[in-house]
């Protein structure tokens, strides 16, 4: 029921619009599928599904607009929405930066969908749990993880013409392994449209030898280090900096990318000539939709090129007021990587850290994008190309901008998904990265 | 906290608000929110019918919450309305025990049969994840209230207050803003009406209607030329209040050190605004910080977060336990420490009140969503920590005869488990004001209202930044600092704390927005405190070039 397909949505949609009675409508229709399970203390916590279609209809009177929701689809509700939405629209102050509907756009066709994620069952997701527990309590280790499936979809129409259908697929996992002496935590996390590309067998086991090899980490002494960053490490701060490239938060000078004595840093140089991240919705390890929810046709495009500001994004509002185009925030976003692997990385570091993710982290100055929060789940100290032994972990305060300008090697890419969970989280693919001078100015007794 | 479960709003720039909205939550209109709703009888024969389907499917215990959540909330910038929504989201969900194992279902079909499905399910889920299960399911007792009902003591319920009101108070301030200087403003005004119905096979039927309310802000001052620019959140805080709080009446007025202005059980958004954007001025020309150590001087607006991190979330016994080991995180606040009877967990200054009953809190409920009636306990005592916070099916691990009452579920559609009841430091016994607490700090910062925050997984090293930063030198204040954040460990930290003001600086703070569990959901929650101070932290400099 809560899928529907392009036909059935697209029928629903020209109903909703056949009762528009206002200057315009724009109706959004979306529904998904997905179930999780929870498991904790090598024993399932909580296992649930949930399902749910939800119509969105916008009428707007000149730049007076309402919006009104409904999850019921036979021909009364259809009508009564539509008005409830007119109402509120009559009732609403005017927005200024109210931009009228798109009219047809051309989108490319979308990988964001895979069968066999949608035909995810409650034993499916119980075998994932047992892949953890088991040999976890093989190995006097406890594992805590949690796996989450959707089945997605989306769609639009308005009384300028456009339509849009999109259907897409998700499937999450994350576990935390630990020691049963309390000395040592293991995590992976692994995310895919595909879930045949999902092993969970082998994602646990890299958590359990994780928690095993990070048992009584040695304390040493915070300071600028050497780091080796896997791509779970750098994601949410790479995230978070590609979040700031707002155009209009820079045009107003209240953003990272806001110049001194005005202006943006666009087209500046801003961090080492090697870095290149751009998106495009049809990169089969993270695919994303062709369109955005207000219609937008997305497109393959660069965000910084060879340490290069390439493009900000700009809404639909903000860019008619600064004569541009749009340039809609994208669906994923991908940094080049390179050819060596951890293990070369690790072979040419005197003295370095090998972090397997950080946790916590939060802006401390936007103007700076410097950021904190801390090492977890494994935390290595590298001397003269070898692992030495397991280091307690560390808080840093640290910018992906200042980060990226003290970039070493580049290696492998990985796909990541930030704030995890399908159709929720952002997706990355990003590479092991190798960066000098990372400021750690703490140690944490945290395991 | 998982950004899906928010609506970030657009264009907000430097500390965009995020504000928590259910899921499967409905736009209606806004005279909607002033229907009653569902009558209580007919929620008692739907509850009954799904208890009774449980059971007869073979469950030993369940309870089932009818939740009818309600939220709107009015965002403005400048001279500008940005959005206005009102919603509903309307449901039922069913917790069974079967086979000795939790399983939980809801649905929004409050049809007798949906109600039976939803509950059948519920117990198949349960008898399903049962294989797994090596800790059969222990409840505390409780007591069968019979039918009962509790409501948030509002003055002024803020639904009947139409939006062009709440519209035309939130662009005065902004205007009042803009007039003193503030480059940009971005106001809102967030209300929340939980009506809730529990009835579990323990027999009681407890009907609830929970309030609460949050007025914000967020000001921003640039400085083209230097490229620099300053955040000044409001001094408002979220409150279990009705719309009385917007009253700012003159007598929850608090003048602070510094010149400040801060606010009790009223708030005055229009006058705080003026404030905020004079204040803005001075955090953009202020010196930065010399790293180091120094006596800190907490405000109860700022002191509310580092409670909230270091205090509560560490003393959930589901944390403690492991539940909530591949997300939340841990705790340090073992049980074998807790089991010692003298694990100092801060100075003899230091007492911590865990809370579910405090007027005008986010966490005050009559009962929690497990139909256990709420009360207070004591969490550190004179310096030592004594207990946790628990709910049925874990007071048996700390030899607790009953619940907590500290058991919460964000909607309809999600499962109730431990969450974070109000947690405050007791106020201190001996007279002592702020101004008298400055007088006696020869190398100090005061620092006032929530900034940036970060603590570890098992809580202790944390780090935390502030809005207003006011360097004290030989018991007077100096003037502004900038580009400060302290790091400490908690328990060195709360071992630090030697003084803290009496109870007539005691005020409440907290968050709408605290997020925990996988899925997550949120819970709001308060944190009292008075003025503490706190000797020889570590302070770090925040300054930095790009």
């Amino acid at each position: 029921m809560a899928i529907f397909s392009k036909e059935e949505a697209k029928k629903i949609l020209e109903k909703v619009l056949s009762y528009s009675k206002a200057d315009g409508c724009e109706a959004n229709l979306n529904g998904s599928n997905g179930g999780n399970i929870r498991y904790a203390r090598n024993s399932v916590s909580t296992a649930g599904e949930s399902s749910d279609v939800t119509l969105a209809v916008q009428s707007y009177y000149g730049k007076k607009s309402g919006v009104a929701t409904i999850n019921e689809f036979d021909d009364a509700s259809l009508e009564k929405v539509v008005r409830r939405a007119e109402e509120l629209a009559q009732l609403a102050p005017e927005n200024p930066e109210f931009v009228e509907p798109l009219t047809q756009q051309a989108y490319g066709e979308s990988k964001t969908y895979v069968e066999a994620t949608a035909k995810i069952t409650p034993e499916y997701r119980a075998q994932a749990a047992a892949n953890s527990i088991n040999p976890a309590a093989a190995k006097d280790v406890t594992a805590a993880g949690y796996l989450e499936d959707s089945n997605n979809f989306t769609s639009m129409m308005n009384t300028k013409g456009l339509f849009a259908y999109n259907k897409s697929t998700g499937v999450t996992f994350t576990v935390t392994m630990r020691s049963n002496d309390g000395t040592g935590s293991g995590w992976v996390t692994r995310d895919y449209n595909d879930v045949t590309k999902l092993d969970t067998v082998e994602a646990s086991n890299i958590a359990i030898d994780k928690a095993l090899q990070s048992r009584n980490a040695k304390a040493i002494e915070p300071g600028k280090y050497t780091v080796i960053l896997e791509p779970a490490a750098s994601a949410e701060l790479l995230r978070n900096m590609l979040f700031g490239m707002n155009a209009r938060t820079a045009d107003e000078g209240r953003s990272f990318m806001s110049k001194k004595g005005g202006g943006t840093k666009m087209g500046e140089k801003i961090m080492d000539e090697r870095v290149t991240i751009y998106t495009d919705p049809w990169n089969v390890e993270v695919p994303a939709s062709p369109w955005t929810g207000d219609g937008q046709a997305r497109k393959k495009m660069d965000i910084i090129k060879n340490g290069v500001v390439s493009n900000l994004f700009y809404d639909r509002f903000w860019a008619s007021k600064q004569n541009v185009a749009p340039v809609p925030f994208p669906g994923n976003a991908i940094m080049e990587g390179g050819t060596a692997s951890v293990e070369d990385m690790i072979k040419d570091t005197k003295k370095g850290i090998l972090v397997t993710r950080f946790w916590y982290i939060r802006s401390v100055d936007p103007q700076t994008q410097l950021y904190t929060g801390l090492t977890r789940d494994s935390t290595f100290f590298i001397e003269n190309g070898k692992i030495k032994h397991p280091v307690k972990n560390f808080r840093f305060n640290e910018s992906p901008v200042i980060m990226l300008n003290n970039l070493e090697t580049l290696g492998k890419q990985v796909r990541v998904s930030v704030d995890g969970g399908p159709g929720g989280g952002a997706n990355f693919l990003i590479p092991y990265m190798k960066l000098r001078d990372f400021t750690f100015t703490s140690l944490s007794d945290a395991v | 906290m998982k950004r899906r479960d928010f609506i970030q709003l657009a264009g907000m720039g430097a500390g965009a608000m995020m504000l928590p909205m259910p899921s499967f939550a409905h736009d209606v209109d806004p005279a909607y929110l002033l229907d009653p709703g569902m009558d209580v009888k007919q929620k008692k024969q739907l509850a009954d019918v799904a208890l009774n389907t449980a059971k007869s499917n073979g469950a030993t215990y369940a309870d089932v919450r009818i939740g009818r959540y309600l939220n709107q909330f009015v965002v403005t910038r400048e001279n500008k309305v940005q959005n206005i929504r009102s919603t509903e989201s309307f449901g039922l969900g069913i917790r069974v025990i079967a086979n000795g194992t939790w399983g939980f279902a809801s649905t929004n079909d409050l049809s007798p049969d949906g109600i039976k499905k939803t509950a059948e399910r519920a117990v198949v889920i349960a008898k399903a994840d049962s294989k797994f299960q090596k800790e059969p399911v222990k409840l505390a007792p409780v007591s069968n209230y019979g039918e009962v009902s509790w409501n948030t003591p509002i003055v002024k319920n803020g639904f009947e207050v139409p939006i062009k009101d709440k519209v035309d108070l939130l662009l005065k301030a902004n205007a009042k803003a803009m007039e003193k200087g503030a480059s940009f403003i971005n106001s809102l005004i967030f209300l929340v009406n939980e009506q809730k119905y529990f009835a579990s096979t323990e027999g009681s039927y407890i009907d609830q209607d929970i309030h609460r309310i949050w007025p914000n802000f967020n000001l921003t001052l640039i400085d083209r030329q230097s490229g620099g620019f300053k955040t000044r959140s409001a001094f408002s805080s979220p409150v279990g209040m009705g719309y009385e709080y917007m009253d700012g009446l003159a007598s929850d007025k608090v003048q602070g050190p510094g010149g400040i202005t801060l606010y009790n059980k009223s708030y005055d958004m229009v006058e705080d605004a003026s404030m905020a954007a004079e204040q803005a001025k001075q955090m953009l020309t202020a010196k930065s910080v010399e790293p180091g150590k120094y006596d800190l001087m907490l405000e109860p607006s700022h002191l509310w977060l580092t409670i909230h991190e270091s205090v509560g979330h560490p003393l959930e016994l589901d944390r403690v336990l492991g539940y909530e080991a591949n997300y939340a995180g841990t705790s340090f606040a073992t049980l074998d420490k807790w089991k010692t009877k003298n694990f100092n967990y801060g100075s003899k200054a230091v007492n911590f009140l865990a809370d579910k009953i405090q007027p005008g809190s986010l966490g005050a409920v009559g009962y929690d969503d497990e139909g256990v009636k709420t009360k207070k306990w004591e969490l550190v005592k004179d310096g030592i920590l004594v207990n946790y916070q628990a709910i049925r099916d874990q007071a048996y691990i700390i030899g607790e005869k009953e619940s907590h009452g500290c058991c919460y579920s964000q909607s309809w559609r999600d499962v109730q488990f431990q969450r974070m009841a109000n947690v405050s430091l007791a106020a201190g016994k001996t007279p002592l004001t702020p101004q008298q607490m400055v007088s006696g700090i020869e190398k100090g910062i005061y620092i006032v209202k929530d900034g940036s925050f970060s603590i570890d997984q098992q809580r202790y090293n944390f780090q935390f930044g502030g809005v207003l930063f006011f360097e004290i030198k030989n018991g007077k204040i100096e003037g502004m600092l900038k580009d400060v954040a302290y790091q400490s460990n908690t328990q060195e930290f709360w071992n630090s704390c030697v003084q803290v003001c009496d109870e007539s600086d005691y005020r409440l703070n907290g968050a709408f927005n605290d997020g925990k569990g996988q899925p997550a959901q949120s819970n709001a929650v308060s944190h009292g405190s008075a003025t503490a101070r706190f000797n020889g932290v570590n302070v770090i400099n925040t300054g930095r070039t790009i």
